[in-house]
């Protein structure tokens, strides 16, 4: 700032109705010279506040007793940042990846730091990722949408045509269907980001997919699977059945208010509500209304789970009914004995959580958990529910139930049907043990 | 009406039904949007079935597609697509009776250290075209049809599918469909497909008394405390419950305020004027195939710098090397040019190569 301060100092700028006389105005201005005096000797006394911190312990605390340089000091100017970025106390905060799961950065997933945040909403920038071949900021004007297959007219639509058609906005989570699968036979992993952390939800804007094959004249009697493609270099494709295109699948372009971030498909991507996350499409390019399905790699190698005959099962897309305790949560340390919010999120592929209970003994007890609004299909739902801890040793476990009334299975009751080397769709109750010490860690109880 | 006026009509009445789909022509925002040129679809419809819809006409043979093996794939899956460095072995685990019987027995019984591709691969067509779009791994969709067919008889010949003298076409893929060795692998659970479907578990919401005393059948063990990087760095500095501090064994008892007094302020970085060279390294893949100081499918950058330190024009050779590839410098294995890499970071990695590799 150019401006000096110093000739600022006492001045009093007049109100625009002259209302002050001259006499009050030279009241004020002697006002003002006292206070700055005071605000001088303060300034001063600084050092040996410091010095004497341990002295005022007993006075109060310092945090309140010796004003910080923010409640005396100028701040930062308007659009200081034209992004705002997040406080830097907040740096722990982030999304990762887990070491050695693999070795390609490119081809590999960054988990959302599900201890860290609050609500229903996932701040965009610590949406999980998964990359299949690297991620790319595409140039909107060049992307395209194309339109084919089983239609009377292969269109094509560039971003401003897709933008100019109707909208909606929609609440939904996105969770990869590998998401827990590294628990499936044993603890693998020490916290809530890297057990649950494929896992986001977030606000999307874009155009409902029924709008556009219904412009394109699908065909009603042929058309039973669309196939969606993406632009980047793995060209992911997926199969969704057309009842499921036709119901509430979204061609987006928009996430939170805001475009789609590259890492997550700037500037469209197909939004599946209810299922696993490849199906997502990211740098969508392409919709073909097809006959059959496609047998795609992530239908045919990847994304299939291994029963225990050894056949594997294709074509599981559902995100069923689960859900999980943030805080507390493995890798926590809990400072003291006393009251505890416990909070956390539950989410189904069917529709909405209808109910969630918690239990503090390992299963043996259940209490119902307060759900906060709003409660939407298919969206994470945020829960909480009161605990004041002993001391003792305790697991922690929650239980989502959705609208149609599927209860979270155990973890033996998973692996009842489907063994344990099936990887993908784990959606058991999460088990959290609370030592005396205060440290929370991961476990799996029978 | 005369008989020629009503053929126009008809004809008219014709051409609007495929300019206007007749379920949306109602809709203002009908006419958003264009028709697809052939050519467009042509060039964007790529995918190939399982019943080998969209396949193009051609043929390579095993022969052929060692060629191309050996110069763009066996960098990131080995010679004999067994390397598990890079990514999951392609090929092995499968067996003649597994390509008699179409399931491959080793996926019921265990034994396998891992599933190879070959053991889960259900449809010679996927295999095709995952190759076609997304292969080679940092330069997709640079294959000729006809060289994709010849990668694909190479993999299907190191499992033993087809012989070594084989060739694959579009006139007989699909007799070899036919001796995959998990051809009949498959199974489904509609309620798994559908998100109205039925489940396959049913837990009870009981809320009393339900189990019996809780027995922890799998925990973390202690050597792995730290294994995930130091948590109290991962959790935020206020709030309910602070991040463990795992560079330390566990604290015998409750710490409570201790906790929240180490738990120090993260030191702000500067943003450092040079580029971070492992993180350039890292970003463009040359971290999957060499180490710093240790051979993984390339040398170790230090063996490089090493060799090429006294070299007059080191830095602008290396530059050369990591755009274009090459082979036979450093063994049989070639090192794939690497397109991905914008000159900048090329010149920062090839100056640090000069300079140390430190």
């Amino acid at each position: 700032m150019s401006t000096d301060l110093t000739k600022l100092i006492g001045r009093i700028v007049k109100a625009p109705e002259n209302f002050l006389g001259e006499g009050e105005l030279e009241e004020a201005r002697k006002a003002r010279r006292g206070f700055m005096g005071k605000a001088l000797a303060m300034g001063a006394g600084v050092a040996s506040a410091a010095l004497a911190a341990g002295a005022r312990a007993a006075e109060g605390d310092d945090a309140i007793l010796t004003l910080p340089e923010h409640s005396k000091t100028l701040g930062q100017p308007v659009a200081a940042l034209g992004y705002g970025m997040p406080s830097k106390w907040e740096k722990n905060v982030q999304r990762r990846d887990s070491p050695g799961l693999t070795r390609v950065p490119q081809s590999s997933v960054s988990f959302t730091p599900l201890q860290g945040l609050f609500g229903m909403i996932t701040p965009s920038g610590l949406h999980f990722e998964r990359h299949h071949q690297g991620w790319h900021d595409i140039d909107p004007s060049r992307h395209r949408l194309m339109v084919n297959g089983l239609v009377r007219q292969e269109r094509v639509f560039t971003m401003d045509d897709l933008m100019r058609l109707p909208s909606v906005s929609r609440i939904h989570f996105i969770e990869c269907g590998a998401n827990t699968g590294a628990e499936w036979g044993n603890v693998a992993l020490p916290t809530v980001q890297y057990t649950h952390g494929m896992l986001s939800c977030s606000e999307y804007t874009g155009v409902l997919l029924s709008t556009l094959l219904e412009m394109c004249g699908y065909d009603k009697k042929k058309g039973k699977y669309v196939l969606a493609e993406g632009a980047d270099g793995s060209s992911m494709t997926r199969t969704i059945s057309i009842e499921r295109a036709l119901d509430d699948v979204m061609v987006a372009w928009a996430m939170n208010g805001e475009m789609l971030r590259p890492e997550n498909g700037y500037p469209l991507r197909l939004v599946v509500p209810g299922v696993q996350g490849v199906s997502w499409v990211k740098y969508l390019r392409r919709v073909e209304v097809g006959d059959q399905r496609y047998d795609t790699k992530d239908e045919t190698i990847h994304y299939i789970d291994l029963m225990p005959d050894g056949l594997h099962r294709q074509y599981t897309s559902v995100q069923e009914c689960k859900s999980v305790i943030t805080t507390p949560s493995g890798g926590q340390t809990l400072l003291d004995k006393g009251y505890y919010n416990i909070t956390g999120l539950a989410w189904s592929g069917r529709g909405k959580v209808k109910r969630v209970d918690v239990s503090v003994d390992g299963g043996r007890n259940w209490r119902s958990a307060r759900l906060e609004s709003p409660t939407l299909s298919k969206a994470l739902t945020r829960f909480n529910i009161d605990w004041v801890w002993d001391g003792s040793a305790a697991i922690i476990q929650s239980r989502a139930i959705d609208e149609t009334g599927f209860v979270q299975p155990k973890l033996n009751q998973l692996r009842a049907v489907r063994g344990t080397k099936s990887i993908y769709h784990n959606n058991a109750i999460q088990s959290w043990k609370i030592s005396p010490n205060g440290e929370v860690s991961n476990v799996q109880v029978s | 009406m005369k008989k020629h006026t009503y053929a126009i009509l008809l004809a008219a009445a014709a051409f609007a039904c495929l300019a206007q789909p007749a379920a949306a022509q109602n809709k203002p925002w009908h006419a958003l949007g264009r028709t697809a040129t052939p050519a467009e679809v042509a060039a964007w419809d790529i995918d190939v079935r399982g019943d080998f819809k969209g396949l193009p006409k051609g043929q390579g043979s095993v022969s052929k597609g060692e060629q191309v093996w050996e110069g763009k794939c066996a960098s990131c899956h080995g010679t004999f697509a067994e390397s598990n460095e890079v990514f999951t072995p392609l090929v092995g685990g499968t067996t003649p009776d597994d390509i008699k019987s179409g399931r491959v027995a080793a996926l019921a019984k265990g034994g396998v250290p891992q599933r190879t591709t070959l053991m889960k691969l259900s449809k010679v067509s996927t295999l095709w075209d995952y190759v076609n779009r997304a292969m080679p791994w940092n330069a997709p969709k640079t294959l000729s049809t006809d060289e994709v067919y010849a990668v694909v008889a190479y993999i299907l010949n190191l499992g033993a599918v087809v012989p070594e003298d084989f060739t694959l076409s579009d006139k007989n893929i699909a007799e070899v469909q036919e001796k995959l060795p998990n051809r009949n692998g498959l199974t489904r659970l509609d309620g798994m497909w559908e998100t109205k479907g039925k489940p396959d578990t049913a837990n009870a919401a009981c809320m009393k008394n339900c189990a019996t005393d809780p027995v922890i059948a799998s925990f973390l063990p202690d050597f792995a405390r730290n294994a995930h990087g130091n948590l109290a760095e991962q959790n935020r500095l206020i709030g309910a419950a602070r991040g463990a501090d795992t560079t330390r064994p566990a604290p015998a008892a409750i710490e409570g305020g201790a906790a929240a007094a180490r738990a120090a302020p993260p030191a702000a970085k500067a943003t450092p004027d040079v580029p971070d060279v492992k993180q350039l390294l890292a970003k463009n893949s040359c971290t999957a195939c060499h180490g710093v100081s240790n051979k993984i499918i390339g040398p170790a950058f230090r063996d490089v710098a090493a060799r090429y330190k006294d070299k007059a024009e080191a830095a602008s050779y290396l530059l050369a090397k990591m755009k274009n590839g090459g082979t036979g410098v450093w063994g049989a294995m070639a090192m794939p040019p690497q397109g991905q890499l914008n000159d900048a970071d090329a010149k920062v990695i090839a100056h640090w190569l000069v300079a140390g590799a430190n």
